[in-house]
Order: C-alpha cells, then structure tokens, then sequence
C-alpha cells in the first residue's frame, strides 16, 4: 500500500517535472536555457525508470545523456556562441501553426492507440523478485551478452565510425 | 481504507507521447539546428520510455537492451551532428536550418 501510493507520488511528480521541463525547453529563445531545461527532463525521466526496476537505464541516463550529450551540446553553443544571435523573427508563422495543428493530431492518434490497447503477451523471466535477487546490472549483462551479443558488437563499431566522423569532419582542411 | 491500485502502463505510454509530442512540435517549429537536435533527442527519450514500460509490465529486460542500443545511436549521433553545426557555422556564420542550402546551386 505504502510502496504503491510512493510509486504514484514518485510517477506524477516525475512526470509533470518533465513535461514542465520539456515545455521550457522548446520555448526558451536562447539555446543554453534550451539545453539546461532538457537536462532536467532526463533526470526526471531517470526518476521514472527507476521506479519502473531499470536501475541500470537510469544510471547509464544520467551518464550518457545528461553527462556526455549534453556536455558536448553546451560546449558547441559555447564555441559558437549562438547566445548572442536572436533567432530571426520568421515570416513563416502559418507553416508553424499548421505544422503545430498537424503533430496535435498525432499526439491524439497515439492517445487513442493508447487507450485502446491491452498488453499481451508472454511474461518473461525477469520478474521484479528475481531481479532484485539476482542483480539489475547482472541480468542486463546476461542479456546484453548473451542473446545480443552480435548487436553489440556492431554497436561498439558504430560508436567507433561516429568518433573518426566526428574528428574527420570537425578537421580543419588546409587549403 | 481503499486500495490504490498500481500505476497503470497506459499512463507511462500516455507520457512517453506527451514527451514525444512536445519534441516534434520543437522539431517542427523552431529553425536554431542546435534546438531541433535537443528536440530529437526529447522524441528519443520519449520513446525510450515507453520500452522501459513495456519490459516492465511484461517482465523482460529486451527493452532496456533496446533502450541502450538507442542510448549508443544517439551518443554517435551526437557526435557527428554536432561536427556538421560547427563546419556549417564555419561556413555561413549562423545555424539557422532555413538557410542551409548549399546544395541549391
């Protein structure tokens, strides 16, 4: 009963936290703001995964998100110094509105698609009992390297075409 | 005293497409390259949630290895996106996506 009433207080708080964030985020004109407030929707959404027994998701969140994401994005606004330009005051504010209207309308497509949809399926192995038994990070990692195991290793080869890009392509040529 | 029953999965979908809305109406209607590619990932992590929520309510843990699959895409491309801004900024002196036509002739 007690953990029950936590787990709505801890869905709701985290929930609006993260909307409210994610508003502010797409309002603020100057992008640093921009990217603080997305810094406080991922934590609010780590929150949320911790109540939903991902305990490695959260954690690998705060890391690789709101750590190395968002510490790259803020050294580029920095180096760029996008702070001082305004953003151009577009002609195109009926484009905005229809493009607006239309992604509403997705919004309530997914929302009925929600609302009529019943989980089915098998249940896996992984019950809350057992991971707390077992391990969080343990079973990941039994997974991860188990049944994924070719995936991964094509994920570490993407991380590593993304890191020669990123330097072939921030290189600069002599001419 | 009346049981409280536990937070149902539609809620967390529910909010995984608040999430999700909200990033694309950024996607759509800001022209700064570096909002729209924070816009992106609030979708990713909108969508990251809903297969945290299914695994849970299923007992799996193939969603959270979806999730980190996710997390290693959007951390490459972080990387080489933000390499383009700064050679685009290089170029034209701003980021602004209305004006990125270079390849317009």
């Amino acid at each position: 009963m007690i953990a029950t009433a936590f787990s709505w207080l801890v869905f709701i708080g985290a929930g609006l936290v993260a909307i409210v964030a994610a508003l502010l985020m797409v309002t603020r004109r100057n992008p640093i703001h921009s990217a603080l407030w997305l810094i406080v929707a991922f934590f609010s959404v780590a929150i949320i995964y911790l109540s939903l027994n991902a305990q490695f998701i959260a954690v690998a969140q705060v890391i690789v998100y709101a750590g190395a994401i968002m510490m790259l994005v803020l050294f580029v606004i920095m180096l760029i110094h996008l702070e001082a330009e305004q953003e151009l005051t577009s002609k195109k504010t009926s484009a905005k509105i229809i493009g607006g209207f239309i992604t509403i309308i997705l919004f309530l497509e997914i929302v009925a698609a929600v609302l009529s949809f019943q989980v089915t399926g098998t249940k896996g192995p992984f019950t809350p009992q057992m991971l707390a038994n077992y391990g969080n990070v343990r079973s990941v990692g039994m997974v991860l390297y188990g049944k994924y195991m070719f995936p991964f290793e094509i994920a570490s080869i993407l991380l590593l075409i993304g890191i020669v890009g990123a330097v072939v392509l921030s290189k600069r040529r002599k001419e | 005293m009346p049981t409280l029953p536990e937070v149902p999965i539609s809620l967390y979908f529910a909010l995984s497409a608040i999430l999700f809305t909200i990033g694309a109406i950024g996607v759509i209607t800001r022209r700064n390259a570096i909002i729209i590619f924070l816009c992106l990932e609030l979708m990713l992590n909108g969508v990251n949630l809903a297969f945290i929520a299914a695994g849970n309510a299923l007992n799996s843990l193939d969603g959270v290895v979806f999730v980190f699959f996710v997390m290693t895409v959007a951390a490459a491309e972080a990387a080489v996106g933000l390499a383009i801004f700064v050679m685009i900024f290089r170029l034209k002196g701003n980021v602004n996506v209305d004006q990125i036509n270079l390849l317009k002739g």
